[in-house]
C-alpha cells in the first residue's frame, strides 16, 4: 500500500481536514450587504488514518463560492447585459475585460460558476482506501475525488443517500449545462488584491472548478456500494464500519468506526426532531474513545419549528394579496414537509385552489422515490404502507392536481397549468442558476410578491444580490433541522465519548451572535479543536490486538493459579494472517531432529533450537532446604551452605561447584561437567514454582 | 466441543408447515411457524407441545424469525402468540410485515366463514400478534440480546422473503427459508456473502430437478393463452393474491403490450389491486431492471389489465381472467370454473401445486366431473393446463448458495426424502460437507470447531511483525508467536512474560548456568573470541551473532574468553534456562571444538 505497510504502525490517527473555506464575516449594518461566507462544518471532509486504513469522512463541497458569479438566466436578460463593466484602478489589463460586472455597488464574475473541492494536499486521493457518505447533502464533491484522481477505493452509503445524491448531482449539472457561457472568465483571478470585498477575500480561486459532466457523475455514483443502517462493513479485515441514523434527512447516517479495542464515532449531520426520516439512533455511538462531531445547525438562532409556522404565514398572507410566493430549494429534503404543511395550511386557509409547482429537473423521481423509501422513515410514515398507503401525502397532492411537478419552466404542459398566483418550488437556493433565477427576474418588480428562504446554506441577502433592486419581499425563514447546541451539548452527555473533537467554530459563540455565549459546545470531556488543513493526532493509544486460538492449540494450555483469580499459561503457537486476520495454531513440529552433524541436516536442527521456545517459566522465591534435600537424595551429599547479604550461596566442592541463589535467581557455575549441570537443573526446576 | 441442536417441527422431509426449532449457545430460536394446508385438524399447525408439555413458552424461545409471507411459513404465527401465548419477539422484513397479515385474514376467513371451523384464530388475534413483529431490513445486524446476532439476506422468492443468519458467540446458522437463486420477472435473484456458518439450513423443493429455462415456461404459457383467445376461448388463471400473481400479470401485460392483442385481461379487484399497491410500495425490494425503470412506469400500474367485474362472467368472447383463490376451493375463481368449465373452447391454467381436497387439485388429476355439496355437479370439458412458476432454487441453485456461503454443515428441509437424500449425497461428494435431513420431531445435533478469541499485547504482535518483516520472505518459515496467557477474570490476553508477571502481581525466578571450558590455543585472548565468533557465525546462519567488549552473545548466551596469550584459555558460556537448548548446543559446538 503505502509507506506506513509494517504490521503494526503509528499506534495514533490523523485527522486531516479539508473543510469548506474559511471566511470571516464582514458586518456591515448601514449597507445593504451582509455577508456571511462561514467556515463551513455542515459540508465535511476529513480524513481518518487508523490501523494502515485510509477513510474518508463525507465528500462535502463549498458551494458558497458561486455567490462571486453573476445568475444564469433561462432566457437572454436585458438586465444582466446591460450591467455595467467593472475594471479596478490603475490596471489595464485588457483580458480582464468583459470578466467583471458591478451591480448596485457589487462586483460579479460573469462567467460560469465555480466551487472550491477539497485539496489533494496533505493527502492524495488514490491512498484513501474507503470513503463513508452520511447524507446526500455531503457528497457533492464526490466526483471531484473519485474521478481522475487515482482513486481505486470504495464508496459506502445507504441507499437513499445513493438514489437522492443522484438527484442532486445531476440537478446541479443540469442547471448549469442548460445555459452554457461562451466565454469564460479567469483573469480576475490574477488580480485579487485589487478588486472589491467579498471577491478580494476569495480562498485561492485557482484551485476554484468548473462543475463535472454527467459522464463524472455516473462513473462516480457506480463506485458507491450501498449498505443498510446497522450493517456491519468489514473493511479489509483491520477495521470494522457501520452506519446508524441519525434521522436528519432520508438516509442520513452517523458512522461507528471501530477495531476490536478502538471505537470512533462520526456524527454527521443529525436531527433529534420528529420529521419525516427514521429517528436518530444513539445506542451504537455510545461510549466511543473519539467523537468527530459536524454538521450542526447552520443557523443556531432560528427555531426550525417556529420558521415554519412563519413561512406558512407569509405564503398565506402573500397568496391573499394576489401576490405569488417563490420558495428556492433542494430537490429533496425539507421540501416534503413543506409540501404536507403548506398544504394543509392553505386548506384551512380556504385556499385549496391555489396551485403548488414544484420545478426541477428531477422532481418526477425525487417525488417517486420518496414514497418507495419506507424502511428509512419515521415509524407514522411507515406504518402508512401497511395500510398500504404512500408515507408522504404529496404523492395524493400530485394525484388530485393540488402539487404539479415539471422538469423545467419550458416543459410542455406548464404554461397551460401555469395561473397566478400561485406557490413555486424551485432550485437553486443560490439563486444562481436553475428556474429560481428566472422566477427572481420575472417576479422581483412586484411588490405582491415573495421569496422565502428556507435553506440555510446561503445568506439570502448575497443570493438576492445580483437581482437588486427588488420589489418583491424576502423573507428569511431557514428551516435546519440539524442539532442545535443545546440538542448537541445533551447528545455528548449522553453518548460520554473519551475525547471530543469537533470543528474550532463549535467551541466560541457564533460571529453573528458574539453575546450569545450559550451557543457554543459546552462539556466536561476533553476537547481537540480543528480548523481546515490541519493535521490532528487522536488520543487513542493502541495496547492490544486480536487473536483467534484454535481449539487445538487451547488444549495445550496449561494454566497455573498463581493468585487467587489469576492463572498464566506459557503458550507458543503458529501464527497465521489472512485479511489481517490473525489466528494461532498448534506449531507443527518439524522433522525429526537430526543428530547428524554434516551439512544440511546440521542446519535444520539449528533452526528447530530457534523455533524451541521455553515450554514454561519459574517464578517465586526457591526453598533453599527443599533444594538442599533433593540433591542429598541424589547423591551428592557435600552441599555447603553459606548466608550471605544477597541470599545463600551453596558450594558443592566434589563436584568444583558454585551455586547463588537470590529472592529471584538462581545461578549455577559448574565446570564442563553437562551430566551434572542437568541433573541439578532437574532437580532446581522442580523446586521452583512454573507457569 | 460445542453443539447445534436442530429439531423440525415441520419441513423435516416435508413441505408444509414450516417450523425448526434451533439451539445453539444457551439461545432457542423458532426458524418459521407456518401451517398445513392440506389438513383441516390439528396437524394443520406445527406440534407446539414439543417444546414444552405445558405452561407458556416465551421462557423457552429466545425469538421467532419468520423467513416469508406464504402460509406454510407464517400460518401458525397468530396462533402461537394469541392461543399459546408467546410473548417474545418475532422478526421479519418490512414487505413481509405488510403482506403477511392479509393473507393471514385471508385464510381465516375461509376457514371460518366458507368452512365454519371454530377455535380458529380471531382477526384481532392477527392484528395483536403482527404488533408484536419487529421489522427488519437487509443486511442489518439485529441484537436480539446481547449475545444473539441475525441478519436478513435477500432470497427471492416472494416480495420480502429472506435469509436469515444467526450468530451466537462463535457459532453461526443460516436458515435459507424458500429462495431463488435465478432472477424473475420481478424479483432478483438470492445473495449471500461468504459468511461460513457453522450450519446452512437450506430448502430442497426441486432437490432433484435442473430446471428448463424459465423463458421456455413463459413461452408455453403465453403460448396457449394465445391459442385460446383467438378461437374466442375464456381463459381463467386461480391465483393467489400475492407473489406468482404479479408476475404473471407483468408478464402478460408486456405480451400484450408488444403483440398489440386488444381481448380484455382482468383481475379480480380487491385482494390484488391491493397487493399490486404492495409491490409499488416496496420496489426497492423488486429486481433490479423494475427498480430502474419505475419512475418513468410502475412496472406494477398495469395497462391492459383491468378490474374484474361479477357481471363479465356471462360476457361473450374471449377473454383472460386472474381470480382468487389459487387452488379452486372457493370465490370467484370457484364461481368462474363453474361457468366456464362446461365449454371446451375455454381453459383453466394452474400456476402452482394444489391441496388434496380442492377442486384445484381434482381438476389437475383429470377429473371430468365435479361434485358440489349442493349436489351440482359441473362437467370439466376446458382444457387444464398445469404450470409451476414456483421460485425455488433448483438442485444448481442450492449448490451455487453452498459455494457462496460456504457453510461446514448442511443441513436439508422442506423437500421429499427420497429427493433430498440424492441432494445429500451430492452434497457430500462434491463438497465433502456432512449433510443432515432429519425427519418431524427428530434432534439433530451437528457439533462445531469453536475459536477462542484472545487479546495479545501490541508489543508482542509488532516484535513478532518485525522479526517476520525483517527475513527474507519464505512462505513456509512458520510465524511463531510465543508469550504467556494472562487469564484475570474473564478476559485472556496473551503477552511477553515479564508483562504477564507484572500483571499477575508475582515475580519471575531467573535461572542462569555458567559453564566453564578450557581450550588450547596460543594467542591473545581476543584472537581465541574472534575464532568463536566465527564458528557460531557459520552454524548459527540466521541468528543475531554479537561481539562486544570480547564477549560473544547470541540471545541470553554469552561467551567469554579469559587468560594470557601463552596460557590455556578460560572459556566461560553462559545463558538463562530459557534458552536451554541454545545454550547447551553451544556449549557442545565449542566443546568439540576444543579436542
Amino acid at each position: 500500500m503505502n509507506v506506513y505497510v509494517v504490521a503494526y504502525p503509528p499506534t495514533l490517527l490523523y485527522l486531516v481536514m479539508h473543510e469548506s473555506p474559511g471566511k470571516i464575516v464582514v458586518y456591515k449594518a448601514t449597507t445593504l450587504f451582509e455577508y456571511c461566507l462561514s467556515s463551513d462544518p455542515n459540508r465535511p471532509c476529513y480524513v481518518l488514518r487508523f490501523k494502515e486504513i485510509t477513510l474518508m469522512l463525507d465528500c462535502g463541497l463549498a458551494t458558497q463560492t458561486v455567490l462571486n458569479f453573476l445568475p444564469l438566466p433561462l432566457v437572454p436578460s436585458t438586465r444582466l447585459n446591460n450591467l455595467p463593466g467593472w475594471m479596478p484602478r490603475d490596471i489595464s489589463d485588457p483580458q480582464l475585460e468583459g470578466e467583471l460586472k458591478e451591480c448596485c455597488g457589487r462586483v460579479f464574475v460573469d462567467s460560469a460558476p465555480e466551487f472550491f473541492p477539497p485539496q489533494p494536499k496533505i493527502i492524495d486521493f488514490s491512498e484513501v482506501d474507503v470513503i463513508l457518505i452520511s447524507n446526500y447533502l455531503c457528497m457533492l464533491a464526490l466526483p471531484f475525488i473519485t474521478e481522475g484522481t487515482g482513486f481505486a477505493g470504495v464508496v459506502y452509503a445507504t441507499e437513499p443517500t445513493l438514489q437522492i445524491g443522484r438527484l442532486f448531482l445531476e440537478e446541479l449539472v443540469q442547471h448549469i449545462e442548460q445555459t452554457p457561457k461562451a466565454t469564460l472568465a479567469s483573469h480576475w483571478k490574477e488580480h485579487l488584491h485589487v478588486l472589491p470585498p467579498p471577491l478580494c477575500d476569495s480562498q485561492k480561486p485557482r484551485s476554484w472548478k468548473h462543475i463535472y459532466n454527467m459522464r463524472a457523475v455516473n462513473s462516480s455514483l457506480a463506485r458507491i456500494q450501498m449498505v443498510g443502517y446497522n450493517e456491519k462493513l468489514d473493511v479489509y479485515g483491520a477495521v470494522g464500519v457501520m452506519a446508524v441514523s441519525s434521522g436528519y434527512c432520508l438516509g442520513s447516517s452517523n458512522w461507528v468506526i471501530s477495531s476490536h479495542y478502538e471505537k470512533i464515532t462520526y456524527v454527521s449531520g443529525s436531527s433529534t426532531l420528529t420529521t419525516h426520516p427514521r429517528p436518530m439512533d444513539q445506542t451504537a455511538l455510545k461510549n466511543a474513545n473519539v467523537l468527530i462531531l459536524t454538521g450542526l445547525t447552520q443557523t443556531p438562532t432560528a427555531n426550525p419549528d417556529s420558521m415554519l409556522g412563519e413561512l406558512c404565514m407569509t405564503v398565506a398572507t402573500t397568496l391573499r394579496c394576489g401576490g405569488n410566493v417563490l420558495i428556492p430549494c433542494y430537490p429533496s429534503g425539507v421540501v416534503y414537509d413543506l409540501f404536507e404543511c403548506l398544504s394543509s395550511h392553505l386548506d384551512n386557509s380556504g385556499m385549496t385552489t391555489i396551485p403548488m409547482f414544484f420545478i426541477s429537473p428531477v422532481a418526477d423521481t425525487s417525488l417517486a422515490y420518496s414514497n418507495i423509501l419506507a424502511e428509512w422513515l419515521s415509524t407514522a410514515k411507515q406504518n402508512k404502507v401497511y395500510l398500504p398507503e404512500e408515507p408522504f401525502p404529496h404523492a395524493f397532492l400530485v394525484r388530485n392536481g393540488r402539487l404539479k411537478h415539471f422538469k423545467h419552466i419550458y416543459t410542455e404542459g406548464f404554461s397551460t397549468d401555469y395561473r397566478q398566483p400561485c406557490v413555486v418550488f424551485c432550485g437553486h437556493p443560490s439563486l444562481r442558476f436553475g428556474d429560481a433565477v428566472h422566477f427572481v427576474e420575472l417576479w422581483g418588480s412586484n411588490v405582491l410578491n415573495t421569496v422565502v428562504f428556507t435553506e440555510p446554506d446561503f445568506p439570502y441577502l448575497e443570493a438576492l444580490a445580483p437581482f437588486q433592486p427588488l420589489s418583491m419581499k424576502a423573507v428569511h425563514c431557514p428551516i435546519d433541522t440539524s442539532l442545535n447546541f443545546t440538542q448537541a451539548n445533551k447528545l455528548i452527555r449522553d453518548l460520554k465519548p473519551g475525547t471530543l473533537v469537533l470543528p474550532e467554530s463549535y467551541t466560541q459563540p457564533p460571529v453573528t451572535a458574539p453575546h450569545r455565549i450559550d451557543l457554543v459546545v459546552e462539556t466536561d470531556r476533553p476537547i481537540i479543536s480543528f480548523k481546515r488543513d490541519e493535521v490532528l493526532t487522536l488520543p487513542l493509544k493502541r495496547k492490544q490486538g486480536r487473536v483467534e486460538l484454535s481449539p487445538e492449540l487451547a488444549e495445550f494450555l496449561l494454566p497455573n493459579e498463581v493468585r487467587t483469580g489469576v492463572s498464566l499459561s506459557t503458550l507458543t503457537g503458529s501464527l497465521q494472517v489472512k485479511d489481517n486476520k490473525h489466528t494461532l495454531k498448534v506449531l507443527e513440529e518439524g522433522e525429526p531432529k537430526a543428530v547428524s552433524t554434516v551439512g544440511k541436516k546440521r542446519i535444520r536442527l539449528v533452526e528447530d533450537i530457534l523455533n524451541k521456545k521455553p515450554s514454561n517459566y519459574t517464578w517465586g522465591s526457591l526453598d533453599i532446604d527443599e533444594f538442599i534435600q533433593k540433591i542429598t537424595q541424589e547423591g551428592i551429599t557435600d552441599a555447603k551452605v553459606e548466608q550471605v547479604a544477597s541470599g545463600y550461596i551453596i558450594h558443592l566442592q566434589n563436584e568444583d561447584t558454585l551455586i547463588q541463589v537470590e529472592d529471584s535467581s538462581t545461578h549455577i557455575f559448574c565446570e564442563g561437567d553437562e551430566q551434572l549441570r542437568l541433573r541439578l537443573r532437574n532437580i532446581l526446576l522442580q523446586c521452583l514454582n512454573k507457569f | 466441543m460445542p453443539e447445534i441442536k436442530i429439531t423440525p417441527l415441520g419441513a423435516g422431509q416435508d413441505v408444509g408447515r414450516s417450523c425448526i426449532l434451533l439451539s445453539m449457545g444457551g439461545k432457542n430460536i423458532m426458524l418459521d411457524c407456518g401451517m398445513h394446508m392440506g389438513f383441516n385438524d390439528e396437524r394443520r399447525f406445527p406440534d407446539f407441545t414439543y417444546i414444552a408439555p405445558d405452561g407458556p413458552l416465551t421462557s423457552y424461545i429466545d425469538c421467532v424469525i419468520i423467513s416469508h409471507f406464504h402460509l406454510d411459513h407464517c400460518g401458525a404465527l397468530p396462533y402461537f402468540t394469541e392461543m399459546v401465548g408467546y410473548t417474545g419477539p418475532i422478526y421479519m422484513t418490512h414487505p413481509t410485515k405488510a403482506i403477511a397479515p392479509i393473507l393471514l385474514e385471508d385464510m381465516r376467513k375461509v376457514a371460518v366463514e366458507r368452512k365454519g371451523e371454530s377455535n380458529f384464530f380471531t382477526s384481532q388475534n392477527i392484528k395483536d400478534c403482527m404488533k408484536k413483529v419487529v421489522a427488519v431490513t437487509l443486511h442489518q445486524s439485529v441484537m436480539v440480546d446481547g449475545h444473539l446476532e441475525i441478519k436478513a439476506y435477500y432470497a427471492g422468492h416472494v416480495l420480502g422473503a429472506a435469509m436469515f443468519w444467526i450468530r451466537v458467540g462463535s457459532q453461526s446458522v443460516v436458515y435459507t427459508g424458500d429462495y431463488n437463486m435465478t432472477p424473475d420477472r420481478h424479483l432478483g435473484a438470492a445473495w449471500i456473502d461468504k459468511c461460513r456458518p457453522d450450519l446452512l439450513i437450506s430448502e430442497s423443493t426441486y432437490a432433484t430437478t435442473i430446471r428448463d429455462s424459465k423463458r421456455c415456461r413463459e413461452r408455453d404459457f403465453l403460448k396457449k393463452i394465445h391459442e385460446c383467445v383467438d378461437r374466442g376461448g375464456k381463459v381463467l388463471i386461480p391465483v393467489f393474491a400475492l407473489g406468482r400473481a404479479q408476475e404473471l400479470c407483468i408478464l402478460l401485460e408486456t405480451y400484450w403490450e408488444r403483440m398489440n392483442l386488444k381481448v380484455p385481461v382482468y383481475f379480480a379487484v380487491g385482494l390484488t389491486e391491493k397487493a399490486n399497491n404492495y409491490y409499488k410500495m416496496f420496489i426497492t425490494w423488486t429486481n433490479q431492471k423494475i427498480r430502474k425503470t419505475f419512475v418513468q412506469r410502475n412496472m406494477f400500474d398495469f395497462k391492459h389489465i383491468k378490474p374484474f367485474d361479477k357481471a363479465y362472467i356471462d360476457n361473450p368472447g374471449a377473454m383472460v381472467v386472474f381470480a382468487t383463490p389459487g387452488m379452486l376451493h372457493a370465490g370467484l375463481s370457484l364461481q368462474i370454473f363453474k361457468k366456464w368449465a362446461p365449454n371446451e373452447n375455454n381453459m383453466v391454467i394452474m400456476p402452482g401445486f394444489c391441496v388434496v381436497g380442492t377442486v384445484g387439485h381434482k381438476v389437475l388429476n383429470g377429473a371430468k366431473k365435479i361434485e358440489f355439496e349442493n349436489r351440482q355437479t359441473v362437467e370439466v370439458k376446458m382444457s387444464v393446463q398445469y404450470m409451476s412458476f414456483s421460485a425455488h432454487a433448483d438442485a444448481k441453485g442450492i449448490m451455487q448458495l453452498i459455494q457462496y456461503c460456504q457453510p461446514k454443515n448442511v443441513m436439508l428441509v422442506h423437500g421429499e426424502a427420497a429427493k433430498m437424500e440424492f441432494l445429500k449425497e451430492k452434497i457430500k461428494k462434491e463438497f465433502d460437507l456432512e449433510c443432515y435431513m432429519p425427519a418431524n420431531g427428530e434432534t439433530c445435533v451437528v457439533s462445531t470447531s469453536m475459536t477462542i478469541p484472545l487479546d495479545v499485547s501490541l508489543k508482542l504482535l509488532k516484535t513478532e511483525a518485525q522479526k517476520h518483516n525483517s527475513l527474507p520472505p519464505d512462505p513456509k518459515r512458520p510465524r511463531v508467536m510465543h508469550g504467556v496467557l494472562v487469564m484475570k477474570d474473564s478476559s485472556m490476553c496473551l503477552m511477553d512474560v515479564d508483562d504477564a508477571c507484572k500483571e499477575a502481581g508475582i515475580n519471575r525466578h531467573l535461572v542462569r548456568f555458567t559453564s566453564t571450558l578450557r581450550m588450547e590455543d596460543p594467542g591473545p585472548a581476543s584472537k581465541t573470541a574472534e575464532k568463536l565468533l566465527h564458528l557460531i557465525k557459520t552454524r548459527l546462519k540466521d541468528w543475531h551473532v554479537q561481539l562486544t567488549e570480547g564477549s560473544i552473545s547470541v540471545e541470553s548466551v554469552l561467551v567469554k574468553v579469559e587468560g594470557s596469550e601463552e596460557e590455556q584459555k578460560n572459556v566461560y558460556v553462559s545463558w538463562d534456562n530459557q534458552d536451554e537448548e541454545l545454550g547447551s548446543y553451544i556449549l557442545g559446538l565449542l566443546k568439540t571444538m576444543g579436542h
